[in-house]
């Protein structure tokens, strides 16, 4: 944290530094402040009456429910994915490792639509594991495991992306002492590892979380929109709207944008607390 | 507890770390692994502990075969060169982590934790730190921590690697002194790591020297010094002067440089004259049995003797020279920088082609 210096170089113009921090607030006002602002106050355009209304919707609550069993079942799947993953790449030297290091990227490289029409053609009535799933009368696609299954791929880097990065740097001398004093696996990964990772984790967690629950582009393409059963909030938000309901279209993105606001505040915390447990205490006073 | 090893190889890859380890390093004793980085030194440490295994070889514990053995349960204390220690715990909580991790059934109850806890603090002389967390300690006090949580597990083998690299040289000097009279007092089977001569020959009672791979030689302190089998060892266990020449009817010449060697030799050809800095003295003209005209570089005036870097006048050398001479001469002579002088051999040992070890000559008694 490192405070801004009042005192310019020697050379440097104040007008240039002004002049940047001028336009990066007016871009910051314009693109994100603003926005924000908005969709609150479209959201309450019609009064708080119609806001409750809006919310208390059937639809509108069904959408909730299955965004948030979504994000439910999507977290603990790639926290589990994430740490494994994370673990296999930092602790162990394998033929191919590079390559599974660049290929946790993937989700974040392919477009989201993408993945869902993968998705849909393997797993599709017409595509080629989705046809003997059929056969054994499991629907897979426009149903909630779908949707499922394209979040966990869409939101699966964020935890390992985190975790690799700071395990790299945390080495694993630590592990080799517990080990060496007789703790078990187990013991290991409670004791020794997870207290090491647990506030990258936990910002990993958050990212997964945010992201599951905002996921649109693949969704869309495996939901097959059906109100009530497989329509997320995200998508909820486009049905109203296309609906011409657009105070019901703000009153859901409102919500979304509140779950986003949340996400960055318990973001900022954790941030804050990695902050903190990296920086060593200044307090040497007693020599060797 | 005695430590045996038998035909170690380890290989990384296409690169063989280990060639052949055999060893044997006694019971009760402080045993030092010598070498410059890459020799295979630390490897070998971690093999011993269980942390890395051999491709081939047999290792035992007072006479046990441990080759299969998981580290878990080799019961060996470790310090590792960057301490290691776990840095969300307080000192207290790291010193413990070795009795908590115990199966139910032989883990002493919590007071006996706290209890020996204490006794390992009050041992490294760090009571008052048992609350801190690492990063609020010097290197020093960690690594001493470290040694406490090692011995918590009361092991019969302790293996250190590198425990002083990292550290700065008074405290290295302390930490040193007060290892050795830990080891005095418990007697456990120390082997440690370092690249550093001077602490390998002032702490251990044995020194294995390795370089490449391969064990150079083994053997207690003053033999090493006195006895070095071959090039690497006298390179390697401080600063050697050498004058590489030919050898011709008891004369080794090169350039202007050309040294008498005393005795019989039947050899001839090419061969090196190794020479340690307190064997040589510098006048200020030639002796009858050698001429080697050197330039003083640099005068280092710090320590118990005087140290002059010289370079060769009208002959080569790799490296330059150094001598020692005490203050007392130093004062009566007051040699300058580029001020030119001699050096004669009292004592001197010859490598050549025909042999691998190193044949002592003296002068003196001539």
């Amino acid at each position: 944290m490192s405070r801004v210096k009042s005192s310019l170089r020697i050379g440097d113009q104040p007008w240039v530094k002004w002049s940047l921090i001028g336009s990066a607030l007016t871009l910051t006002l314009l693109l994100l402040v603003i926005p924000l602002i908005l969709i609150f106050s479209q959201a309450f355009a019609d009064g708080a009456d119609s806001l409750w209304a809006n919310l208390t919707d059937t639809y509108t609550l069904e959408a909730i429910a299955l965004t948030l069993f979504v994000a439910a079942m999507t977290v603990p799947i790639n926290l589990v994915f994430g740490v494994f993953l994370a673990w296999l790449v930092t602790r162990f030297e394998f033929p191919g490792r590079k390559v599974l290091i660049t290929l946790i990227d993937i989700p974040f490289a392919v477009s989201p639509v993408v993945a869902g029409l993968l998705y849909l053609l393997l797993y599709g009535s017409n595509g080629w594991l989705g046809g003997w799933l059929l056969d054994q009368d499991i629907q897979l696609m426009f149903a909630w495991p779908g949707i499922v299954m394209v979040t966990v791929f869409v939101t699966c880097p964020f935890v390992a992306r985190e975790l690799i990065p700071l395990m790299q740097q945390q080495g694993r001398e630590e592990e080799e002492a517990g080990v060496v004093l007789g703790a078990s696996g187990w013991q290991l990964f409670r004791k020794v590892t997870l207290p090491n990772i647990q506030w990258a984790l936990l910002y990993g967690v958050v990212l997964t979380n945010a992201r599951a629950v905002g996921e649109f582009g693949a969704v869309s393409v495996v939901s097959g929109n059906i109100r009530g059963e497989t329509n997320t909030l995200p998508l909820h938000v486009e049905l109203l709207y296309q609906d011409y309901n657009v105070a019901g279209a703000f009153t859901s993105a409102s919500l979304l944008a509140g779950i986003a606001l949340l996400t960055l505040l318990v973001k900022s915390f954790v941030e804050w607390r990695q902050e903190r447990q990296r920086a060593p205490v200044s307090d040497q006073t007693d020599s060797l | 507890m005695s430590i045996r090893l038998e035909g170690i190889n380890k290989y990384f890859g296409q690169f063989q770390a280990l060639k052949d380890i055999s060893l044997d390093i006694p019971d009760g004793q402080l045993t030092g692994l010598l070498g410059p980085s890459g020799s295979g030194k630390t490897t070998l440490l971690r093999i011993i502990a269980g942390l890395e295994s051999a491709e081939q070889g047999r290792i035992l514990f007072h006479g046990e075969d441990v080759t299969d053995l998981h580290v878990r349960d080799r019961r060996v204390g470790f310090v590792f060169q960057h301490y290691a220690l776990f840095r969300h715990m307080t000192v207290a909580q790291n010193i413990a982590f070795g009795l908590e991790v115990m199966p139910k059934a032989q883990r002493p109850g919590a007071a006996e934790i706290r209890k020996q806890v204490g006794e390992l603090l009050d041992m490294v002389q760090l009571a008052h730190l048992a609350s801190r967390y690492p990063a609020q300690l010097s290197g020093g006090q960690k690594q001493r921590i470290a040694l406490a949580r090692a011995l918590a597990m009361k092991p019969e083998i302790l293996l250190l690697d590198e425990p002083f690299g990292a550290l700065d040289a008074k405290v290295r000097k302390d930490l040193r002194r007060w290892l050795r009279a830990l080891h005095d007092e418990l007697h456990f089977t120390s082997v440690f790591v370092t690249h550093d001569q001077e602490e390998a020959l002032e702490l251990s009672d044995s020194v294995v020297v390795m370089s490449a791979g391969k064990v150079e030689q083994v053997g207690g302190p003053q033999a090493l010094y006195a006895q070095p089998e071959s090039r690497f060892v006298f390179d390697f266990l401080g600063h050697v002067n050498v004058l590489d020449g030919q050898l011709a009817q008891q004369r080794m010449t090169q350039g202007d440089a050309w040294v008498q060697l005393p005795g019989m030799l039947e050899c001839s050809g090419e061969a090196q004259l190794y020479l340690r800095p307190h064997e040589v003295r510098l006048q200020d003209c030639p002796a009858p049995h050698a001429n080697l005209p050197l330039r003083i570089e640099s005068i280092s005036l710090i320590g118990a003797e005087v140290r002059l870097e010289l370079a060769p006048c009208g002959w080569v050398a790799q490296e330059p020279w150094e001598v020692g001479i005490s203050h007392v001469e130093f004062n009566r002579w007051q040699p300058q920088r580029g001020d030119r002088c001699y050096a004669v051999p009292d004592v001197g040992h010859l490598f050549d082609v025909q042999q691998a070890r190193p044949r002592t000559l003296s002068w003196v008694n001539d």
